[in-house]
């Protein structure tokens, strides 16, 4: 089969995936009451009118201020009224945060990355530690039931970010350091703690604070016998892998990651030295789909190798956000072997927001 | 287009990230800037001892004969930057080019910053009392009348997160190579040409290549050598001066409110220092701490901004390399209308009148050109210092002349740079020495933007590098 003719049968994929997932969310026997409540407004009826992926066009863009505040229970399909519900929440410092509810989603999001993992740089049965955001995140939970999934035990840490954001605005420099030191002191804990941890997840602040301090004591990650990192966040540039590659890992396999509470994880192409650690992520399609849009006129992409808006479709039985304009920009990237769909590369906050978004707080 | 590397302590590194620098009128690609990963700095930061370690293989005096080189070369030679060469007229040029400042202006920075470097001995001599700078290098000594002495060093390097806009701050670091102190450069992103110029120009003359480092980046990078260097200068706005006001390590520089005082003896006579107010006002396009935003008298004072609004009103924006250009371009889309905004804001308190209202050419304050937009002078007069724009800084020739009697004067005018305090009444000049929130003070008639660099600016460089501590020795 050509790439082509993989692209096409991707398509087709997808074009029925969405009218699977659009015909649960609107059904009023499966249905989620959110969207029950929000068809009986529109001028279509979606379980009709929505055949193709291009069809989703026809919503208006999603709006994140419609997961602020609650019930809650009105994202819960009907069908899934039975099962326990996770919420999970993004944002929040000032303000509502937004809420998402889950049951397995992230389950099968993190199952799915867990597959594009190589097993010599994270071996299965290894324990893991997982430096990033605690308390009602879904990153947590995702990381330590992917561990679990791979035979390991998953060693976590306190961090609440919304304090971390607190005290940047406040401009409490002396306590962001404490706190700082905080994290990294417990994560060091458990990495000499003869836990026999060959893999982790770190943002890339942590993961530099965490080798600096590792440095400060006279040893290094890759001493405490790490292997394998998965990291993310529109902080992960192609400068930053190189400085991490060349100054930081000693070798160590890093893989970047983009996504978000709303999606699940979207890996990245091979990065490699040669391509100037160029990174480029691809959408776990059919469940999420990312699009790089005209930011004036988001139903429109934009051509490959061009710059637009981030925008993200979610499509799960737990979840339907059709058309939701991320905080990020970046370029349209062709498909490939491994993912015959488009990609992403060089995403960053999207310039409209970049004033205004603190980003990489942890 | 110049492409230019960040420098690691003397090495260069060309990044993944590069910024652009552009011409602001014709939008032309002068540089291509590697920009710093926070990483990066913080890793280096780890070796800084290196620097200090080099410089203190140099006695201060020969530290001292090289700066005076390195003055020669910064203003005659050309000299490397990136994978070009630069001379002093393309030095003056990309300055302009990428700031806005007139070029002329630009030469008046260069020069003023060839005189420090040329004088360094004195200003040094000046600074430490005169102490023997070898003293500072081995960490103690006996001072001529056999008192031993000890001078422990708070950092190895200075770090230094300078403006964009302003290429007057440069002085304020150049004596610290002699000090044998290292330096550690995030520059302005639309400035990045004095501190490449005068590193390379520093090595030429001998310095170590390990004792400085430059890290062009954004806020992340301004942050990181914030929180990796012992002790670091910051240039920026208010809030930038307010959240560092407590940091020991940060030397926060901001706005100066710089203000010239008229005591009740002399005020009637105000016609005699109308010249001085007004190049303390428009003298490098207002664009400086040290230029004067508010003048402050008991009377006259409707009379002394009309004179000032008379005398700038008509000042209107120039090529860059006109020699009469008085104005410099806010290359910032949009910063330009709305600081006029604010302005315009303030102007309904009461008792406040634009003075420059009305223009010889029937010209408004905001001028806006397609890729660049100018302030011109703006005179305001206060009845009163109640209002807020009483005092008030922004980066163009603005003043507010301010009627206040002189018993409520020193009381009224908060922080101030430099009070240029003229009167010849001895009470009021004694609680002017008093005064606590005045920085620099002139007494009698001194322009505010008149420097003398044998003095100390805003806290003297010697005390935040060096602390001073008991120090004695015994037979064993």
């Amino acid at each position: 089969m050509t790439i082509d003719d993989r692209i096409a049968a991707e398509k087709a994929k997808l074009d029925e995936h969405v009218r699977e997932i659009v015909r649960w969310h609107f059904d009023p026997e499966t249905g989620t009451p959110f969207w029950l409540d929000f068809a009986s407004k529109l001028d279509f009826d979606p379980r009709t009118d929505i055949n193709t992926f291009d069809d989703l066009n026809r919503f208006p863009s999603f709006q994140d201020e419609w997961l602020r505040g609650g019930p809650v229970r009105r994202w819960v399909p009907k069908a899934f009224a039975d099962k326990p519900i996770y919420v999970f929440e993004t944002g929040g410092t000032t303000g509502l945060p937004k809420s998402r509810i889950a049951i397995d989603d992230f389950r099968t999001d993190y199952e799915m990355f867990s597959e594009t993992l190589p097993d010599d740089k994270f071996p299965l049965g290894s324990n893991w530690l997982m430096l990033g955001p605690s308390g009602p995140r879904r990153l947590r939970l995702a990381v330590e039931h992917m561990c679990q999934h791979r035979g390991g035990i998953c060693f976590c840490i306190d961090l609440d970010p919304r304090w971390v954001i607190q005290l940047m605005k406040k401009g409490w420099n002396e306590h962001l350091e404490a706190y700082k030191k905080h994290v990294i002191d417990q994560a060091v804990k458990i990495l000499k703690g003869g836990h026999e941890i060959k893999a982790m997840f770190a943002t890339p602040k942590l993961l530099e604070s965490l080798c600096e301090a590792l440095e400060d004591q006279g040893t290094s990650l890759a001493e405490c016998g790490v292997l394998g990192i998965f990291s993310g966040g529109t902080e992960f540039t192609p400068q930053w892998t190189r400085f991490a590659t060349e100054e930081l890992l000693e070798g160590i396999y890093m893989t970047p990651t983009y996504g978000n509470t709303l999606m699940g994880l979207a890996a990245s192409r091979p990065v490699t030295a040669e391509e100037d650690y160029k990174i480029t992520y691809y959408a776990p399609q059919p469940r999420a789909v990312l699009q790089i849009v005209d930011p004036d006129e988001p139903s429109q992409v934009v051509g490959y190798g061009e710059t637009g808006r981030v925008k993200l479709t979610t499509l799960t039985k737990e979840l339907f956000v059709p058309g939701f304009l991320e905080r990020d920009e970046g370029e349209r990237e062709e498909p490939y072997e491994a993912y015959p769909w488009d990609g992403v590369s060089g995403v960053r906050p999207f310039q409209k927001f970049a004033d205004s978004t603190t980003v990489g707080v942890y | 287009m110049i492409n230019i590397p960040a420098l690691r302590w003397g090495k260069p590194y060309e990044s993944l990230d590069k910024d652009e620098v552009v011409h602001f009128e014709t939008g032309e690609k002068l540089a291509q800037v590697s920009q710093a990963n926070a990483g990066i700095i913080q890793r280096d930061m780890r070796k800084a001892s290196r620097a200090r370690a080099a410089l203190r293989e140099i006695p201060a005096g020969e530290l001292i004969k090289m700066v005076r080189t390195a003055a020669e070369l910064y203003m005659t030679a050309d000299l490397p930057l990136g994978d070009g060469t630069q001379g002093p007229d393309d030095f003056v040029r990309y300055q302009s080019a990428t700031t806005g400042l007139p070029e002329h202006m630009c030469r008046a920075n260069m020069e003023k910053n060839r005189f420090v470097l040329d004088r360094m001995d004195q200003v040094l001599e000046s600074l430490t009392r005169g102490l023997d700078l070898d003293i500072l290098g081995r960490g103690h000594g006996i001072e001529e009348r056999g008192v031993p002495l000890s001078f422990q060093a708070q950092a190895d390097v200075l770090g230094l997160v300078l403006p964009s806009n302003s290429p007057g701050v440069h002085t304020l670091w150049m004596p610290v190579i002699p000090l044998q102190v290292g330096l550690v450069f995030k520059p302005g992103p639309q400035e990045p040409w004095t501190p490449y110029r005068m590193t390379e120009a520093f090595y030429q003359a001998g310095v170590p290549r390990e004792a400085i480092s430059i890290y062009p980046g954004g806020p992340d990078a301004g942050a990181a050598v914030l929180g990796a260097c012992e002790r670091s200068l910051i240039f920026g706005g208010k809030p930038t001066v307010d959240q560092y006001r407590a940091d020991p390590k940060v030397q926060a520089h901001g706005p100066g409110f710089s203000k010239i005082l008229l005591g009740d003896d002399v005020v009637d006579n105000w016609e005699k220092y109308l010249d001085l107010m007004v190049d303390s006002v428009l003298v490098n396009s207002g664009r400086s701490c040290i230029s004067c935003s508010g003048i402050w008298a008991s009377r006259h004072t409707r009379e002394i901004a009309t004179a000032m609004a008379e005398r700038m009103a008509g000042v209107a924006p120039k090529p860059t390399n006109d020699p009469e250009s008085a104005l410099a371009a806010f290359t910032v889309p949009g910063a330009a209308k709305a600081i006029s905004g604010m302005i315009d804001q303030q102007l309904t308190a009461s008792g406040v009148e634009d003075m420059t209202a009305v223009r010889p050419d029937g010209g408004d304050r905001l001028v806006e050109m397609e890729r660049c937009d100018y302030l011109r002078p703006t005179v305001v007069h206060c009845s009163s210092p109640e209002p807020e724009i009483a005092n008030t800084e922004y980066m163009f020739p603005f003043v507010s002349v301010v009627e206040c009697s002189q018993d409520q004067m020193l009381g009224r005018i908060g922080e101030t740079l430099i009070g240029s305090v003229i009167s010849g009444d001895e009470s009021l000049r004694a609680a002017a020495l008093n005064a606590t929130h005045i920085d620099r003070l002139n007494l009698g008639a001194v322009p505010t933007i008149q420097l003398n660099w044998l003095q100390p600016h805003e806290g003297n460089i010697i005390d935040f590098l060096y602390r001073n501590r008991a120090y004695q020795e015994a037979d064993l």
